[in-house]
């Protein structure tokens, strides 16, 4: 019988043990890549990229053709049938036809849901809107894991725009499933977690607070997570002009921060971290930006119910 | 204020105050050709005040709609100048198709008209709906 298709349109559509099993994968790709060259042989990914990217498209692309596979996509909305009005199930209906598993990122919140709804084939969120990322999220746990080799017993800061910030949601989503984290949530008011994250981390019954200022909680943190504030998801210039520089981490803030605090960023940063941070030693995103080839390599494997293609090879 | 009494037909008791017209417009009681009546207002032992809807026809009622909007109304179907059926309060519904819409701009649903809006039921008491797709809360 074959397996029901899966999808990653929310990080908990995975269980724990899934994830633990896709790190442990990304981890072996990671020591050895060699041994998953041909892992998608003859496989195709389609990257349907409503939205602009760079790591997110680009590590999956990457990811897929050291699998051995090929990929094909568009990268704007612009250069695909939806500037002519096509609806995502169309879209998806046709690319299913082409494509082996499907990567999309849409601006709008619940894309991917329409599109797993009509899809053929395995359909991955790469990013809704400000609602979730839940690739960037295996990403960052691989980070973690890499850098604590924990997920658990955790003091998490979220800082920034923790309202349209996807991969916040999603991290959360994550974290709140393991044992003895606890968060700590800076940002400005009017940039607070929408009330459904917020519903999460009270029903998982999780430690939490929130600061306005990441000076004050700075030696508690474990790991610094900054994000964005990002124009895109304003109707308003007043109001992102207004919050744009709401935070930002230079090297003085960092003294207090304890010697294994890391840094992460899901990146594009613009001016929330200054530039000479990036050669302090709590300074990780880079490194994560890289441990999402892989964890995406993992996941496509996983999707694509070739597993144990991957170990054997 | 002298309102006739109906001989087979449906009517709605029991409303919070304040909700009978938009129980009125969700059901598209505008449509019928019979007679409807919304009574505002009225006092109420239990309530304090109430809103009654009286519909002189028997028709299919959306109860999804009804228990969205008040889990609480009692349903009295009539027939023959008489209560046939009784029904206290409606059971929230899993799941609202269509019933109301997504309020969030950046929703899927504000893009593509041709998806239904859908909401699921997340909490009982309070009862409160999110959006399937975007988790936005309805209010």
């Amino acid at each position: 019988m074959q397996a029901p298709l899966r999808h990653l349109i929310d990080i908990k559509d995975l269980s724990v043990s899934e994830i633990g099993a896709l790190l442990s994968r990304a981890d072996g790709i990671l020591a050895r890549p060699g041994d998953y060259a041909d892992a998608c042989h003859r496989k195709k990914l389609a990257t349907l990229f409503y939205e602009p990217s760079t790591r997110t498209r680009l590590s999956f692309e990457a990811a897929m053709l050291e699998l051995g596979g090929a990929v094909l996509g568009f990268s704007s909305q612009d250069s695909s049938s939806a500037s002519k009005g096509e609806s995502v199930a169309d879209t998806i209906r046709v690319v299913s036809g082409y494509a082996d598993v499907i990567a999309m990122r849409h601006p709008k919140e619940g894309a991917p849901i329409v599109a797993a709804r009509h899809a053929n084939v395995p359909v991955i969120n790469a990013g809704d809107g400000g609602h979730n990322h839940p690739t960037q999220t295996l990403t960052d746990l691989l980070t973690i894991q890499q850098s604590f080799g924990r997920l658990s017993k955790l003091t998490v800061g979220l800082c920034g725009d923790l309202k349209f910030g996807r991969t916040v949601h999603s991290l959360i989503s994550a974290m709140v499933r393991y044992p003895d984290v606890r968060f700590v949530l800076i940002s400005p008011p009017e940039l607070k977690c929408p009330d459904y994250v917020m519903a999460q981390i009270q029903r998982s019954g999780v430690a939490w607070e929130e600061s306005r200022q990441m000076e004050e909680v700075m030696d508690q943190l474990d790991i610094l997570y900054m994000t964005r504030v990002q124009r895109e998801r304003f109707f308003n210039e007043a109001d992102y002009v207004r919050l744009k520089d709401s935070f930002i981490l230079d090297v003085p803030k960092l003294a207090r921060a304890k010697p294994e605090m890391i840094v992460m960023h899901p990146l594009p940063r613009v001016n929330e971290i200054q530039a000479k941070v990036d050669e302090n030693p709590h300074a990780r995103y880079f490194e994560q930006a890289v441990f999402g080839k892989y964890v995406r390599m993992a996941l496509i494997l996983f999707l694509l119910g070739l597993e144990k293609e991957g170990e054997a090879a | 204020m002298k309102i006739d009494s109906i001989q087979d037909g449906i009517v709605l008791d029991h409303i919070q105050a304040g909700k009978g017209m938009e129980i009125y417009r969700l059901l598209h009681l505008d449509d019928l050709d019979c007679t409807v009546a919304i009574i505002k207002n009225v006092k109420s032992r239990t309530l304090g005040r109430k809103d009654i809807i009286k519909i002189d026809e028997t028709i299919d009622l959306d109860l999804d709609i009804l228990g969205f909007i008040d889990k609480d109304i009692t349903v009295n179907t009539i027939r023959g100048g008489k209560l046939w059926k009784k029904q206290r309060g409606v059971p929230l519904p899993a799941r609202l198709v269509n019933i109301i819409p997504c309020k969030n701009p950046r929703c899927i649903t504000a893009s593509e008209p041709s998806i239904d809006h859908l909401f699921r039921l997340v909490s009982e008491d309070p009862p409160l709906y999110r959006c399937a797709y975007c988790e936005t809360a309805a209010r």
